[in-house]
């Protein structure tokens, strides 16, 4: 019996609602996201993986693996500039050799994204999606990203002061479910402008001189608080306004804009562009200095090629703008309790520091 | 005239192009200095100035920087970012230049090549040329000189290496990185270790160029690490004339993690990885290609036997 064609994809963050959206529209077929991860998911994907391969690699295998045996049989990968432009193809070849049947679609393998590009792949699994329709909810998807970041922009800024607890998480997770069922853009903006409202109205206590520290580093331990074992709700629980500048809006069009500038701001340190997203994090650490931050947390995953080359760099601004700074790398057999650890008195560390 | 010092480390990318190089700074009439073998005291300090996480020869590059300082007057530090459309080198290449000039207080000279940006490895020599206060047509001489006689070089080379393919004895490919492959400190006691048990050693750096997308793409279709493809194409070239092969990566390289992973799976040769770090003893290794070498002599008699039949 040949099994009912369902699409999925690997997790980020809470991407999976804009995602899921964009494909439930492009196709006809079912779309399920990858099961929650859990401590199961990142052992499975350990197990098959190259041994010192990243991180995310793990993940999103352990992913795969979950999801195809929930009934998956197209899955979804993206790429960027570093390894992850070929995750797609070792990924495909150690899932086959196991035994799965499905077949892999991929978006962005080392080449820049262009709707055309985009039409060309989704037109194998859709004949008869039209250019426009297309447009139309990728134009909405990115719409939705965007409002999704910027939100979560004012929510790390603000959690860690929250009167009642879980006030904003609460609410946050009210305003993704009524995104995933968005019907055009003026139903979208309705939707973001009311949860806004909301969001702005939740009580606070923030005094005017806290502690702000800002988040640096490799894009997937950055938005995957599995991946970074929930980073950002430990510094909520110490009351530290944290501000991170990777997110989807980031990579995906924001970045192409920014470059010229980024360059020329850290001319002193960087002569040329540093391979992925190197440069800028340089940029940000120097960036947040300026803006009178507290400190910086730089995340990556363990054996991260393009953020090693970028973190002696990092460093040297660090102590040319006399800004603490601490490194976490991440890997399958990292312990909780020493992050934990280090965090805290990298948080003592701050507060006597500011007084 | 000018008599200008230039000190080369002997590490990453000098095992690739030190002929281009000696050429080209010789025939400006520079004085070239290269740093000496990796040894202890280099190995040692490139880790006292790398990040923890680097790669092994990332961090034995360091050490030959921190060796050459204050002897000459500048150190090569090439920024390599793209050699071919729609290929990528890994991003310490890319970085290097950046990560050395802040890491080093020493004057460096270097040359940036990223075809992806039009800036070929002809005008970045031109360009270096230019600090180093030549003219343009000087470097450009100088260039055109020194790489052809180091392409005449490599064609040498392969014809010597394919004369080596027609010995009787075993015969083993090292593949891997050339930084990996020569080093003092990486490649050479396992050279050394095959070459004692009278194996040929054939090296994955030695390799035919015409067809190479094509050969590539028989074992993997989106790779895009110009020098793992060259790894790649020379295992696709001397698989039918070898009789193992051994792949050598210093741990974390991170092209190798996931090349590595879709060679091992689609290459039916008997084929073992060998991965180095700086805390490693030797005695785990010898004992690996010891056995390595066994499995391939006893597979050899049983084929001799089966052909006999």
């Amino acid at each position: 019996m040949k099994k009912e064609p369902m699409i999925s994809f690997p997790h980020l963050g809470d991407y999976y609602i804009p995602i899921k959206f964009l494909l439930t529209h492009l196709t006809d077929y079912k779309v399920i996201e990858a099961p929650p991860i859990t401590k199961k998911t990142i052992e499975l994907g350990t197990k098959y993986s190259p041994s010192f391969v990243c991180i995310p690699f793990k993940y999103n295998l352990g992913n795969f693996i979950e999801t195809l045996e929930q009934g998956a049989t197209i899955l979804f990968q993206a790429g960027g500039g570093c390894r992850y432009g070929y995750y797609t193809e070792v990924q495909e070849q150690i899932l086959k050799d196991l035994g799965y049947d499905f077949q892999m679609m991929t978006i962005g393998q080392n080449k820049i994204i262009t709707l055309n590009y985009l039409y060309k792949t989704i037109k194998k699994l859709n004949k008869n999606i039209s250019f426009f329709q297309l447009s139309y909810y990728v134009l909405l998807t990115l719409f939705m990203i965007h409002f999704m970041d910027k939100i979560d922009d004012y929510i790390r800024l603000n959690i860690g002061f929250e009167t009642q607890k879980n006030s904003f998480i609460d609410l946050k997770k009210e305003m993704l479910a009524s995104f995933s069922k968005t019907t055009g853009f003026f139903s979208l903006l309705t939707k973001y402008l009311k949860y806004k409202r909301k969001i702005k109205n939740l009580k606070i206590n923030k005094p005017k001189n806290c502690l702000k520290v800002g988040i640096i580093g490799e894009l997937y331990t950055s938005m995957e608080p599995f991946s970074n074992y929930f980073l950002e709700k430990e510094l909520a629980n110490m009351n530290i306004q944290v501000k991170r500048f990777t997110n989807a809006s980031f990579l995906i069009y924001q970045k192409k804009f920014k470059i010229k500038k980024m360059q020329k701001y850290i001319k002193k340190y960087c002569t040329y562009e540093l391979g992925a997203d190197g440069m800028d994090n340089v940029y940000r650490a120097k960036f947040l200095s300026a803006k009178g931050y507290d400190g910086l947390i730089h995340i990556k995953p363990f054996g991260c090629t393009p953020e090693i080359g970028a973190m002696p760099i990092i460093r040297k601004v660090c102590e040319d703008e006399k800004m603490p700074i601490i490194f976490f790398s991440f890997d399958s057999e990292t312990s909780e309790v020493g992050i934990k650890t280090r965090l805290e008195a990298f948080y003592d560390m701050l507060k006597i520091k500011k007084g | 005239m000018k008599n200008i010092k230039i000190g080369i480390p002997k590490a990453l990318l000098y095992f690739k192009y030190k002929e281009l190089w000696h050429l080209f700074f010789q025939k400006l009439g520079c004085q070239i200095i290269i740093s000496s073998d990796t040894n202890k005291e280099i190995l040692e300090n490139g880790i006292k100035f790398s990040p923890d996480e680097a790669c092994m020869a990332l961090k034995i590059y360091m050490g030959h920087i921190h060796f050459l300082q204050n002897k000459c007057d500048y150190i090569l530090v090439p920024r390599l970012a793209c050699l071919k459309k729609d290929e990528i080198l890994c991003t310490n290449f890319s970085a290097l230049y950046d990560l050395i000039k802040n890491t080093f207080p020493t004057n460096i000279i270097h040359y940036n090549v990223d075809v992806k940006h039009n800036k070929t490895e002809e005008m970045a020599f031109i360009k270096m040329g230019k600090t180093l206060g030549f003219s343009k047509k000087e470097s450009q001489l100088a260039y055109y000189y020194a790489k052809s006689r180091a392409d005449l070089n490599k064609i040498k080379m392969l014809d010597e290496q394919k004369k080596l393919l027609q010995q009787k004895n075993l015969k083993i490919l090292l593949a891997g990185h050339p930084y990996n492959l020569y080093d003092q400190f990486i490649g050479e006691p396992i050279q050394k270790l095959l070459k004692e048990n009278n194996i040929t050693l054939i090296f994955s750096d030695i390799y035919e160029e015409n067809d190479l997308n094509e050969q590539v793409k028989t074992i993997t279709k989106t790779n895009y690490w110009t020098y793992n493809k060259e790894i790649i194409a020379a295992i696709v070239q001397y698989e039918k004339h070898i009789d193992g092969i051994i792949l050598l990566t210093s741990f974390p390289c991170g092209p190798d993690s996931l090349s590595n992973e879709m060679i091992l799976r689609k290459i039916k040769i008997p084929i073992i990885n060998l991965i180095l770090d700086e805390a490693d003893s030797n005695t785990g290794l010898i004992t690996r290609i010891e056995s390595f070498i066994d499995i391939l002599e006893e597979r050899r008699k049983r084929n001799e036997e089966r052909t006999n039949d």
